[in-house]
């Protein structure tokens, strides 16, 4: 098996692979009639659609030859974690984790965890500069978004404002 | 002609307010603002924005999300011009021949072309949409559900015409969001679908979360993995704004030009600024040059200005669909649906009856919007240059703290904010695989809508399919959308439109 489009070939199995989930996953629910359509009805029809286009764009895949075997290329794992880990821990930060009994840290210690470890995404980011611009966006936030449009956070750790 | 001006005054009326002016302000500033900036479009911003209007009046709102929009394509020209990048996607064409004006020492009169151009096209295309919401406003009472159902359909091959790369791809990614916009509660049954017995899925996924991950994160991290090239930014060179006489003269046809075709395409359900700006390139090319004018790609004034008019014209127009019919034509205009929703307006014809003030205040503002954006565009231009100076290791951290007090403050739980890393990953693997994530968010929001036509349609027809091609508007409707499959799919434009992507 040759594979002529690296890209197409994965996407096509992905498309496949949700599809079937998807209509698997509609065949729980009552399907009705046409007249008379149940919950499964539509999600049936769009995962069978699905599975069918990434059946195709997979053959596609191995018959239509493309230039350099358009190969996905490497992940860029330390921007991908960095940045999904820093989104992640604002959040933990602002609502706290109650299964494990972690406080709200509140929304100004929560700009810094996540512009310090947002910054490590890039390489050559240094500790100096990072500091002034979580500083700067502190500042910003604080006066744009809890003062001016007035959106409820926490700003401050749940412990010092009980 | 008469009731045109009257709601126009009314228009005027509430888009003058103190109030609306500051919104549209609002609006017109941070849409230049990240048009100039690479790596950020208007969806991430407008999902980043839509919790923050919670607060405000649907009007002001609107008239703020509008003004990234529109504002968007006037900013994406200023880099696409001093650095060869598309500040937003819709600029694409603007800098094979606006770099080669700047290289040439005549960032100036390119920077003027297309601020010019948008201006004329933005006027044009509001008036547009002013003059053909209202007929339109009627046929669209004459819609039934099978009506409604095709013109989706229609509006999604539309998305897939528009989209780059592989057709299979762009129609599975469009299934792919229809299927996402079904999980949760189902309007009929009650039954929660697919949502895994977790409680905050039944009320489906939050299409800003999904507007978030998929365009501001997948783009951030995608960003950050291309080594930062070596930009060469002529920030010192932009003396003497004003074109000369000959390039005026080479210019205003071609504005005229982009901003009809512009605002026809604009119409179109799938269409809007971005293939807007593509088929007006494409259409000077073809015209050519006279004999001693520059040639397309090494500086042609004609080639800024006539893409630069049609996506500010097409970015106009492309509200018609949506203020008429409820049926929004592309991504931005699906947040506008979401936008609308939260402030309890369901988009369709009877907004303008039912919510006349919101209607024509949003259309008299972008006049307004249009005029402050010239002012920001060209006599402020120093300040969107010194921004372009701006390293993007200081940019991203902002934008990534900006989507997740976005996502957080959306429904102030952590929930959406593991959703939104969860779609950030997918995002990533969208881009790496080559599956453009635009009609993603056009299936989403159109799902639900989709489906309950379909119901409909066939509940009212007993189960007969066949009402869909014996009731004559849907008919023609489905019968147009086949017809723009079979021209995309026919080899000879097939090679055409990949190439017109690929030109970048």
């Amino acid at each position: 098996m040759n594979i002529k489009s690296q890209k197409d070939f994965i996407s096509g199995l992905m498309f496949m692979g949700i599809g079937l989930a998807f209509a698997w996953g509609a065949t729980k629910y009552s399907l009705g009639t046409g007249a008379r359509m149940g919950p499964g009805y539509f999600p049936l029809m769009l995962g069978v659609m699905m599975a069918i286009l990434g059946a195709v764009i997979t053959f596609n895949s191995l018959v239509v030859k493309r230039s350099g075997g358009d190969k996905i290329g490497k992940w860029a794992f330390q921007p991908l974690v960095f940045i999904i880990a820093a989104n992640l821990l604002f959040g933990v930060c602002l609502g706290g984790l109650p299964s494990i009994k972690l406080p709200a840290m509140g929304m100004i210690f929560g700009i810094y965890v996540l512009t310090f470890i947002a910054s490590m995404a890039s390489p050559g980011w240094k500790f100096k500069t990072t500091f002034i611009l979580a500083t700067t966006l502190a500042l910003i936030s604080y006066v744009a978004f809890v003062k001016i449009l007035n959106l409820q956070f926490p700003v401050w750790p749940a412990f010092i404002t009980g | 002609m008469e009731l045109l001006l009257s709601n126009l005054s009314l228009g005027f009326g509430v888009a003058f307010t103190p109030i609306n002016l500051l919104y549209a302000f609002i609006g017109c500033v941070l849409g230049t603002l990240i048009g100039v900036l690479p790596g950020i479009g208007p969806v991430a911003t407008i999902a980043m924005l839509l919790p923050a209007t919670y607060a405000l009046p649907p009007v002001s709102a609107l008239i703020m999300l509008a003004g990234i929009y529109y504002g968007a394509q006037y900013g994406g020209s200023t880099t696409a011009i001093l650095v060869n990048l598309p500040g937003e996607s819709s600029s694409v064409v603007t800098c094979i021949d606006g770099y080669q004006m700047a290289r040439k020492g005549r960032a100036g009169p390119a920077l003027a072309a297309a601020g010019m151009g948008s201006f004329f096209a933005g006027c044009v295309g509001t008036l547009i949409l002013a003059a053909f919401a209202p007929p339109l406003t009627e046929l669209a009472f004459k819609f039934g559900p099978a009506e409604y159902f095709a013109l989706m359909v229609l509006g999604l091959i539309g998305a897939v015409v528009l989209a780059s790369g592989s057709l299979l791809k762009a129609i599975a990614m469009i299934v792919l969001g229809l299927l996402l916009g079904l999980i949760g509660t189902d309007v009929n049954s009650g039954v929660a679908r697919f949502s895994f017995d977790i409680p905050e899925l039944t009320d489906g996924i939050g299409f800003v979360v999904i507007a978030m991950g998929v365009f501001g994160y997948g783009e951030i991290i995608s960003n950050l993995a291309k080594p930062e090239d070596d930009r060469e930014v002529f920030t010192a060179k932009v003396t003497g704004l004003f074109p000369t006489k000959d390039d005026f003269k080479k210019m205003a046809p071609a504005v005229l030009r982009g901003t009809f075709l512009g605002s026809a395409l604009g119409i179109l359900p799938g269409g809007g600024a971005l293939l807007a700006a593509f088929a007006a390139y494409a259409m000077e090319k073809k015209i050519g040059t006279k004999p001693g004018e520059i040639p397309f790609g090494q500086g042609n004034i004609r080639g800024v200005a006539a893409p630069e008019s049609a996506n500010n014209a097409g970015s106009q127009t492309s509200f018609i669909p949506l203020l008429t019919l409820g049926i929004p034509p592309n991504a931005v205009m699906a947040l506008m649906v979401g936008a609308m929703t939260i402030h309890n307006i369901q988009p369709g014809p009877q907004v303008m009856t039912s919510n006349p003030e919101l209607f024509w205040g949003l259309i008299a503002s972008m006049w307004i919007g249009n005029a402050m954006l010239i002012i920001l565009n060209l006599p402020l231009i120093g300040i969107w240059i010194k921004l372009l100076t701006v390293p993007y290791r200081f940019l991203f951290p902002a934008i990534v703290l900006f989507c997740a007090i976005g996502v957080f403050s959306t429904n102030n739980n952590t929930f959406d904010v593991w959703m939104v890393g969860i779609f950030g990953v997918v995002g990533y693997l969208f881009v790496k695989l080559g599956c453009e994530p635009a009609p993603l968010l056009l299936g989403f929001i159109l799902g639900p809508m989709m489906e309950e036509n379909l119901r409909r349609a066939l509940l009212l027809s007993r189960g007969d399919w066949s009402v869909f091609v014996t009731r004559p508007l849907s008919a023609s409707l489905l019968a147009a959308g086949a017809l723009l499959l079979v021209i995309v799919l026919l080899p000879s434009i097939k090679s055409k439109r990949e190439e017109a992507f690929v030109e970048d």
